[in-house]
């Protein structure tokens, strides 16, 4: 097989140009490290789709937020998926902060963030009557909003695949080369050709430009590692938008915010680390977020915690996104040190590379019979967000439907078994996770996880001892000892 | 809408034990539903396969199978339907109850009596916040025990263990008999929170080493579990760790036993008054709620020790809310609040509602702390001790009882006192 | 005379009982204990102590292979658990099967049985 275009990296950036692509006459395929789309940063941030006037003016990073931020909402309207226009505060805490404030309502009215405002003391603390009392000031946006960023991602990749993507997991890059005007890249066993590459490897952007290829490539990723933590749903109501303080040199700061699905998500810290693929968490970090969070809200009940997590962000060495095609290698288009507003900006980013790779040649004209929804009969949508009505007529139509599996997220055995068989079926536990949040509440999936795993051994004839959490390595059990 | 005059929500030992004192207290069958969320009744036990169980019940040994297995034919016995399969969504505190099942679909029924009997969930590592990775092998004792006496397989090969809560110790056991090395049980606090005899059967008879005072400080390995950093903690000092104590165990399997979690969620939805201590519902001695006509008893209402004990308090539920279904219910003359004094956590109940004629009620509560020679006493805020027993030892993590006699209750009752003190008093022998 | 402090595992109760031994290594006198079970159960403890053994076993069902649950109605020698440990592993039984029904006879020890703790039809 030979594609049109091999887009390597399944994160936002890369499952929304996939997804672009998709509505037209190419063939296109995604290469991914991970065994699941959207499992690096992708997986792991704010979840925020930020408003827009944090980005200097004139900058890619500032077009593509704005414009991202309108085209996100569009899209989880047309998949089916979740996203709250909670607006954000940049929380002032006195005249100090006034200052950055005034500047930031600049750069976004610069910017074109619709609404921006800077409110009082009286007007924060009726919106938001858990703000520290010390909050003098906030910068309102009223476009910002809140969704889930993997939950999306999985909702385009699927829509993608129902127009014909096709994905390669666990297919980390490892050499590429170049005969005529086809690229072959390998992971060392199969090898993928393709006449057109783009590089959103995230964390290991930088590292695949160099295995493409590229010399004195310009751009170098130091990966930056951000802790957070969540909070049980019974706290998730006490911030009703996303809460940050002023940003510093070291990114936008510590925030408290509702997540789309009901908890309060707390964090992230930033530091450099050696590893992009190092995520995990430290003491140090969580007990500095702690700190951060309560300093905008002292009354953050950190005892409700019911997780905490690391993602690593791909940060370069210039302020904004690298989004060029090669000039070095024809045929090839780098998205590298996408940090920071990425997700947000991802829509924008998907239009702007498929214009690259069309300045670099590549011919795009629309497919007629394009499907605009995750699957051909339309989006999922999960029983736990259907009206009573809905609930009972699926349960009727289907007795599956009436099993809950998950009792803390209500996630239905029906919920399942329709994810065993969706464009990318879900056969680990991680996957059934983050498709439907089996095993995301309170108990963390010490109820449902064996179910979830027996189900899935059940479903596709396998031992229990062949389901994985995520990756090949991450087994759940083995086989008792014989005799 | 349908309509039920008792629901029982969950099926494992205290919903069913209430089903059937319910009905030997004179209510019908037909008029209760027990609900139950797994395939089968019989709750958490089904997976206990371990002993001890109903020596107080039954005067004999058996496992959570066998255990619940009796209640299980009693209540068949008597006709008491059981819906299997069945998950509550909604509880109001005017008794409307929405559930869904596959055999019913989704469903709302008015009941005039709702026991709550939903048991109780694991602490996880998230509450916990260990830092490091997030790799497969981090499971709860709980969800560990499933895998391996329900599912059939193990759920790893070299494991420590953090907590030394009961099914922690059991599952310790369970895990070397079945071939697996257990490097380790580390409990943060400077004493176990599990039974001595589980110290004995499950650590000492395999030269499992119970690390006391010490903690996970840092889980290790991409996709599964390589190895757990285990460090001492200071007592004095916020039981944080001690800089220097670390000690690294390379190991496939993380097991947490670090705590059981009352299942409150409905409860909470209802708008019932919860214990801060117990985090179950306040109750009277009849375990009524807040709210008139919905009832608790078990692991919901707070972690027990011993199922013989959810099984008692079941059967008071059941009986009570029978009772209000029949109309059979003595009338409540005065209420007397119980608090609690030096080294007694909390008590189950919290409020005693007199009628004229009182009964003897028992009185479940913990202590604070590893102890010995103490003496626990119920007496009135004047001072009137209404029941007191001297015990050679007292540690948390075994439920304590006294029984204020009903001609004690009827003092209190003459006397106009209002509160009633919970305490205990050491009598000499070192606090350990 | 050497003394042994027991914790008694009979029951959820964990008595602690004092065992006092002679010379000869008999006992001579046994204190802490509130029920007769826990006296013998330290008498046993120790001159040779036993266990009763829980485990599971497989179990064909009409709705495939399901997991037994089983014990030995009886204590055996503590240091056979893992030599009981190897019957057990090379048990398999059929369905029905019913709560105390042998599974295997004369398990270990005579007259000790490895019985079956739920119903199965």
């Amino acid at each position: 097989m030979l594609y049109d275009v091999l887009i390597i990296g399944a994160g936002c950036t890369g499952v929304m140009t996939a997804r672009l692509l998709s509505a037209k006459n190419v063939k296109v395929a995604v290469a991914e490290a991970g065994p699941d789309v959207a499992v690096g940063a992708t997986a792991a941030n704010s979840a925020i789709v930020h408003a827009g006037y944090d980005a200097k003016p004139g900058t890619l990073k500032a077009k593509l937020n704005v414009r991202g931020n309108r085209l996100m909402k569009e899209l989880a309207s047309t998949l089916g998926v979740e996203c709250k226009g909670v607006g954000s505060h940049v929380v002032g805490f006195g005249d100090a902060d006034l200052a950055m404030l005034e500047e930031l309502l600049a750069r976004g009215r610069a910017n074109g963030v619709p609404d921006l405002e800077i409110i009082g003391q009286d007007r924060l603390r009726a919106m938001e009557p858990n703000i520290s009392p010390e909050a003098t000031h906030s910068l309102w946006a009223p476009t910002a909003a809140i969704t889930c960023p993997y939950g999306i991602t999985i909702a385009a990749a699927e829509n993608a695949v129902t127009n014909g993507v096709d994905f390669y997991f666990n297919f980390r890059v490892t050499d590429a080369s170049r005969a005529g005007n086809i690229h072959y890249i390998t992971n060392g066993e199969d090898t993928l050709a393709a006449r057109y590459v783009v590089n959103c490897a995230g964390v290991h952007s930088a590292e695949v430009a160099a295995i493409l290829g590229e010399n004195d490539f310009p751009i170098t990723i130091t990966p930056r590692r951000g802790e957070y933590f969540i909070l049980d749903k019974a706290v998730g109501n006490l911030a009703h938008s996303t809460l940050f303080v002023c940003p510093s040199d070291r990114g936008k700061g510590i925030l408290v915010s509702p997540t789309v699905d009901g908890n309060l998500i707390v964090g992230p810290n930033a530091y450099p680390i050696g590893d992009g693929d190092d995520r995990s968490t430290t003491a140090e970090g969580l007990a500095e977020i702690t700190a951060g969070a309560r300093r905008i809200m002292p009354t953050v009940p950190m005892n409700m915690a019911i997780t905490s997590f690391a993602g690593v962000r791909a940060t370069p060495n210039q302020y904004d996104f690298y989004l060029e095609a090669s000039k070095q290698i024809p045929g090839v288009v780098h998205a590298v040190g996408v940090e920071s507003p990425g997700f947000a900006s991802s829509p924008a980013t998907a239009e702007y590379l498929v214009g690259l790779l069309e300045e670099s040649g590549l011919a795009l004209t629309d497919k007629p019979d394009y499907i605009p929804t995750r699957r051909r009969d339309g989006n999922h949508i999960q029983w736990n967000r259907l009206t009573e009505e809905e609930r009972a007529a699926k349960c009727r139509e289907n007795p599956a439907y009436g099993k809950i599996v998950c009792r803390c997220e209500t996630v239905t055995e029906g919920d399942l078994i329709d994810m065993l068989s969706a464009p990318i079926p879900a056969v680990t536990v991680d996957m059934m996770k983050k498709r439907l949040r089996a095993g995301m509440g309170r108990c963390q999936g010490g109820f449902c996880s064996p179910r979830v795993a027996a189900l899935i051994a059940e479903r596709t004839g396998r031992g229990l001892d062949e389901i994985n959490k995520s990756g090949p390595g991450s087994w759940l059990v083995t086989k008792r000892e014989e005799g | 809408m349908a309509a039920h005059k008792l629901i029982i929500i969950g099926g494992g030992p205290a919903g069913l034990s209430a089903a059937v004192a319910a009905v030997d207290a004179g209510l019908a069958p037909e008029d209760i539903l027990v609900l139950e969320r797994d395939s089968e009744p019989g709750g958490i036990l089904n997976q206990c396969i371990h002993a001890g169980f109903g020596l107080h019940r039954f005067g004999e040994e058996l496992t959570g199978p066998e255990y619940s297995g009796r209640y299980i034919a009693m209540a068949r016995e008597r006709g008491i339907p059981i819906l299997c399969n069945a998950m509550v969504l909604s509880l109001t505190d005017d008794r409307r109850v929405t559930f869904v099942s596959p055999e019913t679909g989704y469903t709302t029924v008015d009941a005039e009596a709702v026991i709550l009997a939903m048991g109780c969930r694991e602490r996880t590592r998230g509450a916990l916040g260990i830092p490091g990775t997030r790799p497969s092998g981090v499971y709860t004792a709980g969800c560990a025990q499933r895998y391996i006496n329900i599912e059939g397989y193990m759920p790893g090969r070299r494991v420590v263990i953090l907590g030394s809560g009961d099914i922690g110790l059991i599952m310790a056991r369970r895990m070397t008999l079945e071939g697996a090395k257990v490097l380790a049980v580390c409990e943060i606090m400077p004493y176990s929170g599990g039974l001595a005899r589980n110290i004995v059967q499950c650590l000492d008879d395999f030269g499992i080493p119970l690390k006391l005072s010490h903690t996970v400080v840092q889980i290790h390995g991409r996709d599964r579990v390589e190895g757990v950093t285990v460090a001492a903690v200071d007592e004095a000092n916020g039981r944080r760790p001690i800089p220097g104590t670390e000690e690294y165990f390379a190991c496939d399997t993380l097991l947490l036993s670090v705590g059981l979690i009352p299942e409150n969620e409905l409860t909470r939805g209802a708008g019932i008054t919860l214990d801060r201590m117990t985090n179950g519902a306040s109750v009277n001695q009849f375990r009524e709620t807040s709210a008139p006509g919905i009832y608790a008893c078990g692991n919901v209402l707070h972690v027990h020790d011993l199922v013989d004990y959810v099984s008692e308090e079941a059967d008071t539920a059941g009986r009570a809310a029978a009772a209000r279904i029949l109309g059979n219910a003595a009338p409540v003359v005065r209420s007397v609040k119980l608090t609690t004094g030096h080294g007694i956590r909390y008590t189950v109940p919290e409020r005693i509602d007199l009628a004229e004629e009182p009964e003897d009620v028992r009185i479940f509560f913990r202590v604070t702390d590893v102890f010995k020679k103490v003496r626990l006493t119920v007496e009135t805020a004047a001072g009137a001790i209404l029941v007191n027993k001297a015990k050679s030892a007292a540690a948390p993590g075994e439920m304590e009882s006294l029984t204020i006699p009903a001609a004690k209750l009827r003092e209190v009752l003459a006397s106009g006192t209002e509160e009633i003190l919970v305490k205990l008093t050491e009598t000499g022998g070192d606090k350990s | 005379m050497t003394t042994k402090e027991l914790t008694c595992v009979v029951c959820p109760a964990g008595c602690r009982i004092t065992v006092t031994l002679n010379d000869a290594s008999a006992i001579e006198s046994i204190e802490g204990y509130t029920c007769l079970r826990g006296k013998t159960y330290a008498a046993n403890e120790v001159t040779h102590p036993v266990r009763t053994l829980t485990s599971t076993v497989p179990v064909m069902t009409a709705e495939g292979k399901k997991m037994l649950p089983v014990r030995t109605n009886a204590g055996i020698p503590r240091e056979s658990l893992f030599e009981a440990m190897k019957i057990v592993r090379a048990t398999a039984v059929k369905a029905p099967v019913h709560t105390g029904d042998i599974l295997v006879a004369d398990f270990i020890e005579p007259g000790t049985n490895l019985i079956a703790c739920k119903d199965f039809e």
